[in-house]
């Protein structure tokens, strides 16, 4: 390709209010990666995945489109900070934040008179851990063997899952909205 | 009424529960190992003998040493007796997991459990 000699040497791009956003928010999800990836836990695999308070935030303020741009950046970004970049650990993080983008695409329409973030999020954190299973089991250990651990993620889901969302539904200052539940 | 708790909505209780349930059931599903179909016997490393572990059957199998009896009971199998001297396969007591083996080492003889989905050999990380 020829350079078109009208064209200055550099060039700012132009980034709009949604850019500066969205990288605010990214740099948010990729800081909590960071901190979910030195919380010491047990088993490889079982995260608290702190991360996924802020996509739901984002979901929630901004729409599906941002929280995605989010989840995207925090996994590329995230990777390269912690040095999994393009190794297993990476594949494995992005399958987790499609799958949970994938089921909150669906999600996001429950009605929100009955269906507040707890739930999102733990449609979220079972679509994550479903996904990263099923991956482990096509790539990584091509065994039923990967099952075995399966009830552990999935209690770990539930507990983090709950966890997220009430830290999520306590953000988003909904307690004055919420239904009352007291007699 | 705890602040946290007025944070959950109908379905998010519903959501819980039903999550909760999944979890619970996905224990005893992903924990079986795969089903356990047979007892397979071998002496010296050759299979003398397969036997379905639907029905009770005793085996009793001529080692270097003399005699192992092999007990099977539905889903489970043991050795019940050996010759050798520490009688290590014999305090095995009940395989009923595929991949569970007992060998009988001085009596070149050895139980396996085996089913279709036969567990794992080895699982790194």
């Amino acid at each position: 390709m020829t350079r078109s000699p009208t064209e200055p040497a550099s060039r700012t791009l132009a980034t709009t209010a949604d850019d500066h956003r969205i990288a605010r928010l990214a740099a948010a999800a990729i800081a909590l990666s960071l901190v979910d990836a030195a919380i010491p836990l047990p088993l490889p695999g079982v995260k608290p995945g702190l991360a996924n308070i802020v996509t739901l935030l984002v979901l929630y303020r901004y729409g599906f489109a941002t929280a995605a741009w989010v989840s995207a950046l925090r996994v590329v970004a995230g990777g390269l900070l912690l040095g999994h970049f393009l190794a297993p650990g990476f594949f494995l993080s992005l399958t987790g934040a499609a799958a949970s983008l994938a089921v909150l695409a669906a999600a996001q329409y429950l009605p929100r008179r009955w269906f507040g973030p707890v739930t999102l999020s733990l449609v979220a954190a079972f679509a994550h851990i479903g996904g990263q299973l099923l991956l482990a089991r096509a790539w990584l250990i091509p065994h039923d063997g990967v099952f075995l651990l399966a009830p552990v993620f999935f209690a770990a889901a539930l507990f983090f899952g709950i966890i997220n969302g009430l830290i999520v539904a306590r953000l988003l200052g909904e307690r004055e909205a919420a239904e009352p539940q007291h007699a | 009424m705890n602040p946290w708790l007025s944070l959950l909505r109908p379905g998010d209780w519903a959501a819980a529960g039903l999550a909760a349930v999944a979890v619970a059931a996905s224990f005893p599903l992903l924990w079986q190992g795969g089903a356990a179909d047979k007892a397979v016997v071998r002496r010296n490393g050759e299979v003398v003998a397969e036997l379905d572990l639907s029905r009770t059957r005793t085996l009793a199998v001529a080692g270097a040493l003399g005699t192992t009896v092999i007990a099977v009971e539905p889903g489970r199998a043991r050795v019940a007796a050996d010759p050798g001297p520490r009688q290590y396969c014999v305090r095995q007591g009940w395989l009923r997991r595929p991949g569970e083996i007992a060998i009988c080492a001085p009596n070149h003889v050895s139980l396996q459990i085996a089913g279709r989905n036969n567990g794992f050999d080895s699982l790194a990380y």
